[in-house]
């Protein structure tokens, strides 16, 4: 388990609006696979309502920080809260949609199934299903547009539809907060419309969303706040402020060709 | 067959048979579709120094040392599989691997070397158990089962395995759901607050429970073959869990039957002379089930099929 101690609520140590209740908060985080460090040093703040992209170039230590800051990962240093309180007991009011290749899909078991695991905490050890809480992950399924498949194994999905069966079962879990891992990879153009909708409905009715983004060419379009990494922190802030050619630039160096920058739409 | 030569001779080591099978096949859903079959395999094998030691230590071939010396060997090789893991950054298989094989290599060495002549301890006890000779002499018939003269010289092994087998099937029941979401999705478990480590943990404990058990009863060939075969049967049969878990325990206990049934009369059917091992039956029928469910099954393939 990681050891996450309280923040500092002096607000001393804290920066941007109402930080000390902010979904989550980090500090310091930095997590090492042997010698190197792939996230070091990085603070970020999600506010409230937002909806933020973490973006940067392979291997920039996304996945990693957002592991760390759930504890799935034992970060060297680093503190979190979420919702301005220690993360162990803010669980209830986190969704974390993991990366989809990250399990075996060949498991024995159904999309509805997969679905009421996000009522877990609610049906506790040895609570029956009952017909209300199937009803509940046959809403969230139709949220996701995939009521029809509630029945089938999920090794028959395509990649896509097994995506949102995750985004379901997140949904299911009610949460505040919701932690998405890379949600668009290898998904089909439909899926990424209907996974997107969910996202922004869940931001209207004032949940905040983050999610490690690959497509630098969307995030205009789907997010309002950006997190640039690589290894450190390069920015954070509102799209506007923040996603700039010159901090991709510094984030993706060479591997970004500055004609692919200019076709992004980057803000100023 | 009368049940006055079925009774003492082969109802006991039949429900012993069956109650080992069911305690190993439980677990072993688990570990299979955790991709750590193989746990049941290394613990089957590293009990044997525990076995030795205890025997070193006490002089005597009584139960509940040699359980305790397995259950502490067992505990020893899950620690060394974690620090090989740990230190070396050695995928599990190997490490595992790595201990099991030296720690029963060491058993074999250590039996070599110390006087076990007077004693019924020996490789092929290890491997084979003895089923067999788990008879229940003070039965008569069937009515002995309601007689508690003779009720009370049932063999203790098959108090041992059935309590075992009650402790598998309670644990399963009970950590059901975190067994499960644990096992499909590791991540999404601990971000839920499940404490991940300690299921897994208690599952390789709970495996090297009926482990140690059976091995006591009808020894190593049984526990790999059980911890494997049935649950890899079953998941041909069903894309269920818990469809999986029934297939499981009822390819289990067939094997254990028809096995133990065709070690005692099958060579007398083909007009040899002698039985052969029930052990090595059971883990046979076992291997030509899951033959059967990789030919026949209507999950095969995978949930692609």
């Amino acid at each position: 388990m990681t050891r996450i101690a309280l923040a500092s609520t002096n607000g001393q140590t804290m920066t941007g609006a109402a930080p000390e209740t902010a979904p989550m908060s980090i500090r310091g985080m930095t997590v090492s696979y042997g010698q190197k460090p792939v996230v070091f040093s990085v603070d970020a703040t999600f506010p409230e309502g937002s909806m933020t992209a973490i973006i940067g170039p392979n291997g920039a230590g996304k996945s990693t920080l957002l592991k760390a800051s759930l504890g799935i990962l034992r970060p060297l240093s680093g503190i979190v809260s979420v919702f301005g309180r220690p993360l162990n007991s803010q669980r209830h009011r986190i969704a974390y949609v993991p990366q989809r290749a990250s399990v075996d899909w060949d498991f024995p078991t159904t999309v509805l199934d997969v679905v009421l695991m996000g009522l877990s905490r609610e049906l506790g050890l040895l609570r029956l299903v009952r017909p209300r809480h199937r009803a509940r992950a046959l809403d969230c399924l139709s949220r996701v547009g995939m009521a029809e498949f509630a029945d089938r194994q999920i090794g028959q999905l395509s990649g896509g539809q097994q995506q949102r069966v995750f985004l379901a079962r997140a949904l299911a879990q009610g949460a505040d907060l919701y932690l998405l891992d890379e949600p668009f990879a290898g998904v089909d153009a439909a899926t990424e419309k209907a996974i997107i909708a969910v996202l922004k409905t869940l931001k209207a009715e004032g949940k905040t969303v983050v999610s490690v983004h690959h497509d630098l060419s969307t995030v205009t379009d789907y997010f309002d706040r950006v997190l640039i990494l690589n290894t450190s922190k390069i920015a954070e802030g509102p799209v506007a402020d923040a996603f700039t050619e010159t901090n991709l630039q510094a984030a993706y160096g060479g591997r970004l060709a500055t004609a692919q920058v200019a076709g992004i739409p980057v803000a100023g | 067959m009368s049940g006055a030569e079925f009774v003492p001779l082969s109802l006991t080591p039949i429900l012993i048979g069956v109650f080992a099978a069911i305690a190993c096949a439980l677990p072993g859903n688990f570990l299979v579709l955790r991709r750590q079959a193989l746990i049941g395999d290394a613990i089957s094998h590293v009990v044997l120094p525990g076995i030795v030691v205890a025997f070193l230590i006490t002089g005597t071939v009584t139960a509940w040392p040699m359980m305790i010396g397995a259950a502490a060997a067992a505990l020893l090789a899950v620690l060394l599989i974690e620090a090989i893991r740990r230190l070396g950054g050695i995928e599990p298989g190997a490490a595992m691997g790595v201990v099991f094989t030296t720690m029963f290599a060491g058993g074999v060495l250590l039996l070599e070397r110390s006087d076990t002549s007077t004693v019924h301890l020996d490789v092929e006890h290890a491997l084979m158990g003895n089923l067999e000779s788990l008879i229940w002499l003070d039965a008569f018939g069937w009515g002995s089962l309601l007689d508690p003269v003779a009720l009370a010289g049932l063999p203790p092994e098959l108090f041992r395995m059935g309590l075992s087998m009650i402790g598998v099937v309670a644990f399963v029941w009970l950590f059901w759901r975190p067994l499960k979401i644990s096992t499909f999705d590791e991540g999404f478990a601990q971000v839920m607050g499940m404490r991940t480590n300690l299921i897994g943990m208690s599952l390789v404990a709970v495996s090297a429970l009926a482990a140690v058990a059976a091995f006591d009863a009808v020894g190593s060939i049984i526990v790999i073959a059980m911890f494997i075969c049935p649950p890899a049967a079953a998941r041909l049969m069903t894309n269920r869990l818990g469809a999986q878990v029934g297939w499981s325990v009822v390819f289990a206990a067939l094997s254990a039957v028809l096995g133990y049934v065709l070690a005692g009369y099958g060579p007398l059917w083909l007009g040899a002379r002698d039985s052969v091992s029930a052990a090595g039956m059971i883990a046979t029928v076992s291997g030509i089930i899951l033959g059967l469910a990789a030919l026949f099954g209507p999950a095969r393939g995978g949930a692609r099929g």
